[in-house]
């Protein structure tokens, strides 16, 4: 159908990418398609020749892509370019999202639109996750700390469990700490004293 | 109660303005609570400047000027109220070009650019050169050495945009020759044995503009308070790094996780000026690799604004007097006049200069006496008139 909209994901992470396809796909007004290597990027864009663009903000790699909006013999393809500022509720809302899209100059934003919407969602998921998935790991490494200097506490001062934890808990408030930041001074002081 | 603003930055040495006057607390003093916030890509802090989410923002000098000349994606929108520092890139070549150049007799002085790129064009090659962005000070240095000294662009030399974390791989794979990046990541590259360091970009240009501070379009107008706690902040930050003492506490800084995230060995080369170029353990000095405030380092010359956006319009088929205007009005003198005249900072009494024309330090005009500038010449000897 030339009336398909290509859309190429810059992704190296097969699963995102997979999920990507998948939010976007269901639509027969756009194919999607996948580049995963950062080497050779704006070689590997400018052959596949795509109408939109999808990347990551927070990759490295989007530099590379910049060429492309700037690159322009009168051979080349329209210079790409990001979302049009026309449109800044849909640009904010992308970069919100944490995706930057490049869109070939002069295609309608009615066809570039339900792109963008899909990604969107999408890329708000996996912002999502992230932001889950850094706050979990956070707190276990917190939890980790506290455990490990409720242990030098019990065995240093013949305390109970209880009683170690009381102790770090009412320091930091003395001292308007978070618990987990006084648990690591004293693990820290602990290594270096024994 | 300090007013928060929020600031970007690339993990680079250069970005050292803006970690110094937070954490040595430049902005605390000025009632300001800087928030540093790194971004992952030079057009990701642009879009977070632009799009509101940034307030100012560390930028290359040529993206602002590019912007304004209508070029790149998302277009224009910003200004540039200072600059943050002059010069701090290198240009590092493959192992085998290396052994190439050595064999042919090339002795790797690290100060003279003609004879570099002599050496570097007698291989008779074409060259595939890694910058970090399309509009940057080290694509239009490159441009501008390898083009004077006879090397044919685009059919000889090919500059491509490569993140700096990833430009050592591409080297080593083979698929540029040589990469120019600010540091530490050419200190990087040689540490891990990708490559020789053939010379800092200050070799080519004296004195050339690198970074400034940049804001979104009418936010320093709209925002004199801040604006003026932010630019004294960070010039009593540049000050305070353009002493000799105060490098190593900077380069200890900028180390950390939060920043670079890199062994302080590494961050301190360029900091001090003192360069291992190979791995073999060659040292090399570099005379004023990295100036943040000596010789007005700070003030945005107009007609710095002008070369670049000369340059851009030259290699992308622009009118160029029209692009050395537009490029011009992106540089506000007018506010780092207003903010910074009453704390004593030497202001120059003109805002162009022609550049290239200084041989040594030199007094010039200022408008309450004399300023020193530091020498400014290109490589050779071209002079270049803003008018």
């Amino acid at each position: 159908m030339p009336d398909q909209l290509s859309v190429l994901v810059v992704e190296s992470d097969r699963e995102r990418a997979l999920q990507i396809v998948d939010g976007l796909g269901g639509s027969d007004r756009f194919v999607v398609s996948v580049i995963s290597e950062s080497s050779g990027l704006a070689r590997h864009v400018a052959e596949r020749n795509p109408d939109v663009v999808l990347i990551d903000i927070e990759s490295p790699s989007r530099d590379i892509l910049e060429e492309l909006a700037t690159a322009s013999s009168p051979l080349e393809r329209p210079v790409a370019m990001f979302v049009d500022r026309s449109d800044d509720g849909l640009t904010q809302a992308a970069v919100e999202a944490g995706v930057s899209a490049y869109v070939v100059d002069g295609l309608h934003a009615h066809r570039i639109r339900p792109v963008l919407d899909a990604a969107i969602s999408r890329f708000s998921v996996f912002k999502r996750m992230r932001a889950e998935l850094e706050t979990t790991k956070r707190a276990l490494e917190e939890r980790k700390v506290i455990d490990r200097a409720k242990g030098i506490l019990m065995k240093s001062k013949g305390m109970s469990e209880e009683e170690a934890y009381a102790m770090l808990r009412k320091t930091a408030m003395d001292r308007g700490r978070r618990v987990s930041d006084v648990a690591e001074a004293l693990v820290t002081a602990a290594g270096l004293l024994s | 109660m300090s007013d928060v603003l929020s600031a970007g930055f690339l993990p680079l040495t250069d970005a050292a303005p803006l970690v110094v006057a937070r954490e040595m607390g430049f902005a605390a003093e000025e009632g300001l609570d800087l928030q540093l916030v790194k971004a992952p890509s030079w057009s990701s802090l642009r879009d977070y400047l632009v799009l509101g989410k940034l307030e100012a923002a560390q930028m290359l000098a040529p993206v602002p000027v590019a912007g304004a000349l209508g070029l790149g994606a998302l277009g224009g929108g910003m200004e540039v109220i200072a600059a943050l520092n002059l010069s701090g890139n290198t240009t590092t070549i493959s192992n085998a070009l290396a052994a190439q150049m050595r064999e042919a007799g090339y002795d790797f002085d690290f100060t003279d650019a003609t004879a570099a790129g002599k050496a570097l064009i007698a291989l008779g090659r074409p060259l595939r050169i890694a910058v970090p962005f399309p509009f940057s000070m080290h694509a239009e240095l490159l441009y501008y050495w390898l083009e004077k000294l006879g090397l044919a662009a685009p059919q000889s030399l090919s500059v491509r945009t490569i993140p700096p974390p990833l430009m050592a791989q591409a080297m080593a794979s083979g698929e540029v020759d040589a990469i120019c990046v600010g540091e530490p990541w050419g200190s990087l590259a040689v540490e891990n044995g990708d490559g020789v360091m053939l010379l800092p970009t200050s070799a080519i240009r004296q004195s050339a503009i690198e970074k400034v501070l940049a804001v979104r379009d009418g936010w320093a107008d709209e925002n004199p308070d801040l604006t003026r706690k932010l630019l004294r902040a960070l010039w009593r930050a540049s000050i305070w790094l353009d002493q000799p003492d105060k490098r190593e506490v900077a380069a200890e800084i900028m180390a950390r996780p939060d920043y670079l995230g890199l062994p302080v060995d590494l961050v301190e080369r360029a900091l001090r000026g003192v360069f291992i170029i190979s791995p073999q353990g060659d040292l090399r000095d570099a005379q004023d690799f990295l100036v943040f405030a000596s010789g007005a380092a700070g003030f945005p010359w107009r007609s710095q604004a002008a070369w670049i956006g000369m340059r851009i319009a030259a290699r992308t088929g622009l009118d160029q007097a029209e692009a050395m205007k537009a490029a011009k009005a992106v540089f506000r003198t007018d506010i780092y006049r207003n903010h910074l005249r009453d704390v004593g900072v030497d202001l120059p009494s003109a805002s162009e200069k022609v550049e290239g024309g200084l041989d040594h330090v030199t007094e010039v005009a200022s408008e309450t006496g004399r300023v020193i500038l530091a020498p400014d010449r290109f490589f050779d000897g071209t002079v270049f008139d803003p008018e």
